[in-house]
């Protein structure tokens, strides 16, 4: 077995047997876990065993790994540490929380996806420590009005169930399902209208979980029609359904579009490393003006030869990359026309 | 649905006329609406009138998406590589600076590389891209090889080009004349020349040639 697959392999074993041990140490030795939703739970198991097994093939790759060693690395650097956590908590704050980047490029787009994002948020934030039996609520000494929340079993702040606050822990639930929802719709809108959408989407990675999440949310808010409004009517074959979608869902996070959930903070690495890149900048060994980062220039011929590419000279005068990209499309027309128009006349 | 096989995608920047026909209706194509992709690139105005058109070329063994540390470039069955898929590309700029053409672009303010996918929205369904449709000196043009081959008597199609040792094929072809003994494009060998010496006259005078199906090809 290659090294990266046993390396990958062992760090999944050991986030899966560390996500155990805290089921059994947060519900109490099980005893506030809900055995009725052990489903969940050994599905979210199997999905972070696959999510940390690709994330660490993932990894393994030569341009990943080089953002992964350097991004930690300059992070770190004495120098930068403060200048770089200032900058990261602006960066997460609009890229993660307001999704800034995305509302750019589309602004449909943009709500569609911070309508999913934050309802997906919100919902897990709420179901994991339930499922997981490191959340409950508890009834108060002899006040039936109120109930405390306990989370791995400590007692912390007690509620009213009759104020806003009570309706609102006791219906995130709805108001994650109502952003999913209407998110999901946006986004179905955009890809029956958007010519680009149409030419690109495939079912499995576009419109699958799409599907999937409407069919969590509605399966959601129908249980809580049900058992509201209808006297539970439905309610067994509603949650049945309810819990495979969320156990198919959590199943296919590791696969296909949900992974990007984990990929994506590889942009803040990526956001310190070009910079503190910029502090030293290259020049084109061909018309002399800054086209990148050295440290990047010299980091990507490594990554390039890892791969197998050799864009050196065959004089040995230099490396291709050394050549800015306006001057590469420049020297694409130059040989041709050469190839037409014989000998060329030499620079200076 | 596919490119066909049956197509091909040919550059000829000896018959551009800089124009920027090209330019102008890439922007209309619906996988990046509103965004020109192709490069038209002056070479140097002070001695000649020599535009270059630059297209992604479609690498059998794309740089950019080797080099691209979210998997977010993917080259189709169809041999075209296609543009940065949003949810992945992290715009760490790998790509734009690997790409042995120079053909990516980051759009900084999306923080997403966008790139020609050959217009995968009308090659798909059979059209020609954007720019090979409305260029009107042919130095960009799709079509059935034999058909290129045919009417362009003093021409040949290559799709190797060299890059100091790096060997690259492309589903992209580009014209040489039928006289070259070589097989590829060495692109390093020009590496300090700074015009192909055409004076204005001469190249108008190609150009015109070409039009009657002169010594262009
Ligand atoms: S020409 Fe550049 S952008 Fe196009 S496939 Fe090749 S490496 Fe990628
Ligand atoms: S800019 Fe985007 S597409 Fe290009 S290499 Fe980086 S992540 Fe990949």
């Amino acid at each position: 077995m290659e090294t990266e697959v046993k390396k990958s392999l062992f760090l999944a074993t050991l986030f899966t047997i560390f996500l155990s041990i805290m089921i059994w140490v947060g519900s109490r030795n099980l005893a506030h876990f809900d055995a009725a939703l052990v489903g969940y739970t050994f599905a979210s198991l199997f999905a972070v065993f696959a999510i940390v097994y690709r994330y660490v093939m993932w990894l393994h790759r030569p341009p990943t790994a080089l953002y992964w060693r350097r991004g930690w690395e300059l992070m770190f650097k004495r120098e930068h540490f403060f200048s770089n956590l200032k900058f990261l908590v602006g960066r997460i704050v609009t890229i993660i929380g307001g999704n800034s980047f995305i509302w750019k490029r589309d602004k449909e787009r943009g709500l569609a996806h911070w309508l999913i994002m934050w309802g997906c948020i919100l919902a897990a934030a709420i179901t994991f420590p339930l499922v997981f039996g490191w959340l409950y609520f508890l009834v108060p000494d002899g006040d039936l009005t109120s109930y405390k929340i306990v989370i791995f079993g400590f007692p912390t702040l007690a509620f009213k169930i009759e104020t806003t606050l009570g309706h609102l822990i006791f219906h995130g639930l709805v108001v994650a399902s109502v952003l999913v929802i209407s998110g999901v719709m946006l986004a179905f809108r955009r890809r029956m209208r958007d010519r680009d959408a149409a030419v690109l989407q495939t079912f499995s990675e576009d419109i699958m979980p799409l599907l999937l999440l409407f069919a969590i949310s509605i399966t959601g808010l129908f249980l809580t029609v049900s058992y509201t409004w209808l006297k539970g009517y439905g309610y067994a074959f509603l949650s049945i359904f309810h819990a495979i979608t969320v156990i198919f869902t959590l199943i296919s996070l590791p696969f296909g579009k949900f992974f990007h959930i984990f990929m994506r903070p590889a942009q803040f690495g990526v956001a310190i490393y070009k910079k503190i890149g910029k502090e030293k900048m290259a020049r084109c060994i061909r018309c002399n003006t800054e086209y990148g980062s050295e440290m990047h220039i010299n980091d990507l011929m490594q990554v390039q030869k890892k791969l197998g590419y050799n864009y050196e000279m065959t004089d040995g005068t230099g490396h291709y990359q050394k050549v800015c990209p306006r001057c590469r499309r420049l020297l694409l027309g130059l040989s041709q026309g050469k190839m037409w128009h014989g000998p060329s006349i030499e620079k200076g | 649905m596919t490119v066909s096989s049956e197509m091909a995608f040919f550059v000829d920047a000896n018959r551009c006329i800089g124009c920027q026909s090209c330019v102008q209706a890439c922007a209309e194509c619906d996988t990046h609406k509103g965004h020109s992709m192709i490069h038209l690139e002056t070479i140097q105005r002070a001695d000649t009138p020599q535009t270059v058109p630059v297209v992604c070329m479609h690498c059998d063994s794309p740089t950019c998406a080797e080099v691209c540390p979210a998997d977010a470039i993917k080259r189709t069955s169809d041999g075209v590589v296609q543009s940065a898929k949003k949810p992945r590309c992290i715009a760490c700029n790998n790509c734009v600076l690997s790409c042995p053409f120079g053909v990516p672009k980051m759009e900084t303010k999306f923080e997403l590389m966008m790139k020609c996918d050959m217009c995968y929205d009308r090659t798909s369904e059979g059209k020609k891209p954007m720019c090979a449709t409305v260029c009107p000196s042919q130095a960009l043009t799709f079509g059935p090889k034999e058909e290129i081959i045919r009417q362009r008597e003093s021409s040949t199609p290559v799709n190797e080009f060299k890059f100091g040792n790096q060997l690259i094929k492309t589903k992209v072809y580009m014209m040489v004349p039928k006289t070259t003994r070589q097989n590829y494009i060495d692109v390093t060998a020009s590496m300090y020349d700074s015009s192909i010496g055409q004076s204005m006259e001469e190249h108008l005078e190609d150009v015109s040639l070409d039009f009657l199906g002169g010594t262009n090809g």
